[in-house]
């Protein structure tokens, strides 16, 4: 199992760099160039030049990919041109706040849906059980954006005015007014969501159909111990891959939400770029989520392959 | 898998997703027959509101154009109006008629999406069959670039490659067409691999029939019911990714009328002129709901597993 893991761990590792590779690339190296990007229309001969001077637009491509990732390892990731300071400085705190956002929808997310699904498991072919399976295909088809609106249209607009429809407040103190972070806490919970509860019905099930809690149950347990003794808790091996990939959703997920909400966190901060061709920040937080997905992405594939009991006694 | 359904009987879900009819599949000539698989997914109820929800959409976007009361990029009144006299919903922030907009605003939606989901499955199925059934050398090549691919999440690969050419409905469709096609690949390839196994495909093999048509009649046919699942699939998730990209503002560009687009333009005005979003966002719901209930009808039918939509 240990080679099986050093394997995807390489990978990984390999991903992450072409990873990079295609961020540097598809910024620095398009036809399109940076520097006219960043400049539009204000660009003149001369600002142009100092620009790909300063972004190191006139050297070979190599070398100019070897500094920029010779700076994310010194976390100088080069200057925001629209906040006018360093990127890191300017990142810092929006990581943080959509670090917080991410974490409270896990939080709120995984029991619940882990609790509807086992319910469900146990509620096998009753009204309950296809209602939650009606309503998980519907909310996981929606996009999530269009989920935040309607969570808008009804709790911030009209007669329900319960929550504020978009965030006010600065990056550094997110935390502060809870009420406001209710709709998109919301929105990501019920974006992530579905996934899980599908997978934990299926597992639960086939949990409940095992020999072993059979002979719980003819042992003479309580119900309430069988579950929660012998069926939860293996019940959840499984779907701990499923939760581990919907984290890793939300570091891509949040883009679309965080600009609904104008919440300001990194998603926010990507899109500002975008309309500011801030090329530094967009590198940046690009990367960052391309990170993230592929490192809970290999986390996810190593729980799997612990949780397999095939893998982990063949000791390959 | 219905072995006896070669994939010209299977209507495309592109225009499937209007009317999936439970006449077209179950060739006649097969002796030992099942049920098609279209017929099957007909069997679920949910299929049926599927089709009714995504149906009833698609004929929006289509007849719509047809039917509107005025120009889409016609003044008819005050800006972000909920009452203007003959407007059924009142105007957007620049004063058009909201319910034309909302009528033009599907077209170009529907048609990206669909395309850009058939050129992923078809692309993907390709990449899927090469690599299973040559394997080797060649697998390994085409999953490893593969899993680079599925290393950035669609929606931030669209971004980063449009934040610098800018958006582009060429670049949005290829974007999301090869993205799709990666994830299609690793599907297709699992099906081949089961395929491969079977007498058939030896048999072909021992009389010398060439690897490409092996590939194209006797594996292809046999995989055409995962590929259903994943093109209705892929053209759930195109609909949510451009309407998402619109919404963002990287999709179609004003003055088209598109309905992420209306939602992005109108979302400041949401409590006065709440009906220019709350339509498109309605309409792209209900095409998403249903789109995905007629894929999870046609993945119960195929497989008896549920794979609706995941993120």
């Amino acid at each position: 199992m240990t080679r099986l893991i050093l394997h995807r761990l390489f990978y990984g590792l390999l991903t992450l760099f072409v990873v990079s590779l295609v961020v540097f690339l598809a910024t620095q190296a398009l036809p399109g160039d940076a520097a006219q990007a960043m400049l539009g229309r204000e660009a003149t001969p001369e600002r142009l030049a100092a620009l790909r001077e300063q972004l190191h637009l006139n050297e070979p491509l190599a070398v100019q990919y070897g500094s920029w990732i010779a700076g994310i390892f010194t976390f100088d990731l080069g200057t925001s041109y629209a906040a006018n300071m360093p990127v890191v400085e300017h990142l810092a705190p929006r990581v943080t706040a959509s670090l917080s956002l991410m974490a409270i929808a896990a939080l709120v997310a995984t029991p619940i849906a882990l609790l509807l699904g086992a319910y469900s498991a146990m509620r096998r072919d009753r009204a309950m059980d296809h209602g939650t399976s009606m309503v998980t295909l519907i909310l996981a088809a929606i996009p999530e954006f269009a989920v935040g609106i309607l969570l808008i249209l009804a709790f911030a607009t009209g007669a329900l005015q319960l929550f504020p429809a978009v965030y006010a407040g600065r990056a550094d103190n997110v935390l502060n007014d809870p009420s406001q972070l209710v709709l998109p806490v919301a929105t990501l919970v019920i974006a992530v969501s579905p996934p899980i509860i599908r997978m934990m019905r299926a597992s639960m099930i086939e949990v409940l159909e095992s020999e072993y809690v059979q002979q719980a149950r003819l042992k003479g347990l309580p119900e309430r111990t069988v579950i929660l003794r012998h069926a939860g808790p293996n019940a959840i091996g499984p779907v701990a891959q499923v939760i581990a990939l919907q984290l890793g959703w939300l570091a891509g997920g949040v883009v679309a939400i965080e600009y609904l909400f104008r919440f300001p966190g990194i998603g926010l901060a990507l899109m500002d770029a975008i309309d500011t061709r801030d090329i530094p920040v967009i590198q940046a937080v690009a990367l960052l989520i391309a990170v993230v997905y592929i490192v809970v992405n290999l986390l996810a594939d190593v729980v799997g392959l612990a949780a397999n009991p095939k893998v982990r006694v063949s000791s390959r | 898998m219905s072995t006896a359904t070669p994939p010209s009987t299977a209507p495309s879900p592109a225009a499937g997703s209007a009317k999936v009819s439970p006449k077209g599949t179950a060739p006649a000539s097969s002796p030992a027959k099942r049920p098609g698989l279209i017929r099957t997914a007909w069997g679920h109820g949910r299929t049926k509101i599927g089709v009714v929800l995504a149906g009833l959409v698609v004929l929006i976007a289509l007849v719509g154009p047809l039917v509107s009361p005025f120009s889409p990029t016609e003044f008819i009144g005050t800006p972000n109006s909920t009452d203007v006299d003959g407007s059924l919903f009142g105007t957007d922030q620049f004063g058009r008629d909201v319910f034309t907009r909302f009528l033009h605003g599907g077209y170009t939606l529907i048609s990206i999406a669909v395309t850009s989901a058939l050129a992923g499955v078809l692309l993907g199925a390709v990449l899927g069959i090469v690599a299973g059934y040559l394997r080797g050398k060649t697998d390994e090549v085409i999953m490893r670039a593969n899993d680079m691919m599925l290393a950035f999440p669609q929606l931030v690969l669209a971004l980063l490659v449009m934040s610098i050419i800018g958006p582009k409905v060429w670049l949005i469709m290829v974007l999301i067409a090869v993205s799709h096609a990666s994830r299609v690949a690793r599907v297709a390839r699992e099906a081949t691999r089961k395929v491969v196994e079977q007498d058939f495909v030896k048999a072909a093999e021992a009389i010398g029939v060439p690897r490409a048509r092996i590939m194209a009649a006797e594996i292809l046919p046999n995989i055409t019911s995962p590929l259903l699942v994943e093109l209705g699939l892929r053209i759930t998730y195109s609909v949510g990714l451009i309407a998402t990209l619109s919404f963002l503002g990287m999709g179609l560009q004003p003055p088209t009328a598109d309905w992420g687009l209306m939602i992005n333009e109108n979302r400041v005005a949401i409590t006065v002129q709440p009906w220019a979003v709350a339509l498109p966002v309605a309409a792209v719901a209900i095409l998403t709901i249903g789109a995905n209930l007629i894929t999870d009808g046609l993945s119960r039918a195929s497989i008896g597993i549920d794979r609706g939509v995941e993120k």
